[in-house]
């Protein structure tokens, strides 16, 4: 991305006026904005980010502890559930401890989590501290505010997920080179579920609203084949687990922390991809009814 | 870029041509022409629900219009949103600071948002606190400032970007007397600077202060165009008499006094007489044995025009 103009002289008066030589086209971009209306984006979606990171620079133990969730889980496993439970069939069909069944299907669920509530923060930034009113009037557009605050919610989920993953390591969990794209993998799911998330806070009209979203976040969370392989449902109810995104993610996340790579793997890809785009399409119009009316 | 269509001026900064906003079954703004030539300090007067702050949010490029035509800098802010908005600012109604954020912050992040360079929105905050008289507020956070700081700091925002015109949509309303004076002298300095100030108000003495020309918006439509003085000249007496009475008695003296004045308005404990010269009007007035509990000579004022052009009038 390029700078914005070059810092022009102060006036002495203390008048404002110095100008700066704006082009027809706000600075910064990419490949983006040949493609995108020009109306509702300019390519600057990256200052928002710059904004929570302004925020979290003072509240940096806020995003820390963040990391301790997932590793209380890992270590609850691993010191509880492992010694009650024995091996367990892993993805490749051969034996694998309960732990490292279970580890991945956590990491992803932990980036949904973190995603999802990142996101909710929206409804309050939308709704009482009109944040977005203002940035709406500068060239930023709602694309723009869209793809901003969704990648702060998965730069967030990826830190996390980081951290899950150097844990998991530790544990002796991830064994394959292919655990370390359990990385993308939650960076694809945080991105999918803040897509989702975000929308979910335009249409929210109250904060007690929010049990709604802990109603779907919950059981997907249990039943998304996190604690157990799909094989434990009955044929009839499987494509109830296959329209959770989250399974999607776990499926994923299960087969490259075995190493085990199968071509279903561009299905789970491929969902979870179309979940995001749509997720952001939505969710720019949303804030572009809301405010821009 | 659209400057050569037909029928716009290349020298106005903004120009509509039977513009419209409609919500749903709503028309806030019904079909209204005007120019705002660059340099000049334009205002939007009227009554609540006008049309003034719709009519604002078109230009702005914040509200998509429903009719007519529209060109900010020469472009439409239907295809050129972000163009526009590069180069005007925007003060709104409600403050809409970042609160999380400090003064400089504030500054600083919206300059972001605008593509701007860190260094040149550092060096813009420290310039635009000074103007604003904040900097030594300058690393406080947002919330705890008064009304009239909150409000210079918005204005300051609005200018982070050194925009061509500023849009400002009553930006003293719900400030103590101090505090708009000492706004009204920040705007005419900017003005002064060439900066086109468009305002919405329903202040007149604000109007008379700011404004080189202004339009009275009533019911979405605009009812009057024209400079202060040259408003009140047309739509006005030069003199006005004010009779005072017991609030809710004032009516029962319409009818001793009206054919005294050229117009009547019935303020809820006034009576206002429009007349050349208000002395020998007020020397008739207790020939007539009306008695009331005071009364004033004064001048006409855009007032005055408002309330002719905007109120119910019972004397044509």
């Amino acid at each position: 991305m390029t700078e914005g103009t070059p810092p022009t002289r102060i006036p002495a008066a203390g008048v404002p006026h110095a100008r700066p030589a704006v082009a027809g086209r706000p600075v910064g971009g990419g490949p983006l904005l040949r493609m995108l209306p020009s109306s509702s984006y300019a390519g600057l979606s990256f200052r928002l980010v710059e904004r929570s990171v302004l925020l979290y620079s003072r509240a940096w133990l806020v995003l820390v502890s963040g990391v301790f969730e997932p590793l209380f889980y890992l270590l609850a496993f691993r010191v509880g559930f492992s010694s009650l439970i024995g091996d367990v069939t892993g993805p490749d069909g051969r034996p694998m401890s309960y732990v490292a069944f279970v580890a991945p299907a956590l990491l992803v669920a932990s980036a949904m989590n973190g995603a999802v509530y990142e996101t909710l923060s929206i409804f309050y930034k939308l709704r009482f501290d009109r944040l977005y009113d203002a940035v709406l009037a500068t060239p930023m557009g709602t694309l723009d505010v869209a793809i901003g605050e969704i990648s702060w919610a998965v730069l967030r989920s990826g830190l996390y997920a980081t951290a899950f993953l150097g844990v998991m390591a530790a544990m002796g969990l991830a064994t394959s080179p292919w655990a370390l794209l359990l990385i993308p993998t939650a960076l694809l799911i945080a991105t999918a579920f803040a897509a989702i998330g975000m929308v979910c806070a335009t249409l929210l009209r109250s904060s007690s609203q929010f049990d709604y979203i802990h109603a779907v976040v919950m059981p997907m969370f249990l039943f998304s084949t996190t604690f157990y392989p799909m094989s434990v449902y009955p044929p009839s109810l499987r494509w109830l687990v296959e329209l959770s995104p989250l399974y999607h993610g776990i499926e994923l996340a299960r087969g490259l922390s075995a190493g085990t790579l199968d071509p279903t793997m561009i299905g789970h890809v491929g969902f979870l991809a179309v979940l995001a785009a749509g997720g952001l399409y939505v969710a720019s119009r949303r804030i572009g009814k809301l405010l821009l009316s | 870029m659209s400057r050569t269509e037909a029928g716009f001026d290349d020298t106005a900064v903004v120009s509509a041509r039977g513009l419209k906003k409609r919500f749903d079954s709503f028309e806030a703004v019904r079909g209204i022409d005007f120019e705002v030539a660059r340099g000049e300090a334009f205002g939007l007067l009227g009554p609540n629900g006008a049309g003034k702050s719709s009519t604002m949010r078109m230009i702005a490029c914040t509200s998509p219009r429903t009719g007519g035509t529209l060109r900010v800098l020469g472009m439409d802010p239907q295809t050129h949103g972000p163009a526009i908005r590069a180069r005007i600012g925007t003060v709104p109604q409600t403050d809409n600071l970042d609160m999380e954020l400090t003064v400089r912050q504030n500054l600083q992040t919206y300059g972001r948002y605008f593509g701007l360079s860190r260094a040149h929105v550092r060096d813009k905050a420290v310039e635009l606190m000074e103007f604003a008289r904040l900097s030594d507020r300058a690393d406080d956070e947002v919330q705890p400032l008064s009304g009239g700081m909150k409000r210079r700091l918005a204005i300051a925002r609005g200018l982070v970007n050194d925009p061509e015109v500023l849009l400002l949509d009553e930006p003293t309303t719900g400030l103590d007397p101090q505090a708009r004076h000492l706004l009204w002298e920040r705007l005419f300095r900017l003005k002064q600077s060439g900066v086109t100030l468009i305002l919405t108000t329903h202040y007149m003495d604000e109007a008379e202060q700011l404004c080189d020309r202004l339009v009275v918006m009533d019911g979405g439509l605009i009812v009057a165009e024209g400079s202060p003085a040259g408003l009140i000249e047309q739509y006005s007496t030069r003199e006005v008499l004010e009779l005072r009475f017991h609030p809710g008695t004032q009516t029962r003296y319409v009818s001793a006094v009206e054919d005294l004045a050229e117009r009547v308005e019935v303020l809820p404990d006034r009576l206002l007489l429009y007349t050349k010269n208000a002395d020998a009007t007020a020397a008739r007035v207790s020939e007539r044995d009306v008695r009331p509990l005071s009364s004033l000579v004064r001048r006409s004022t855009l007032e005055d025009v408002f309330l002719r052009l905007t109120g119910r009038t019972l004397v044509d």
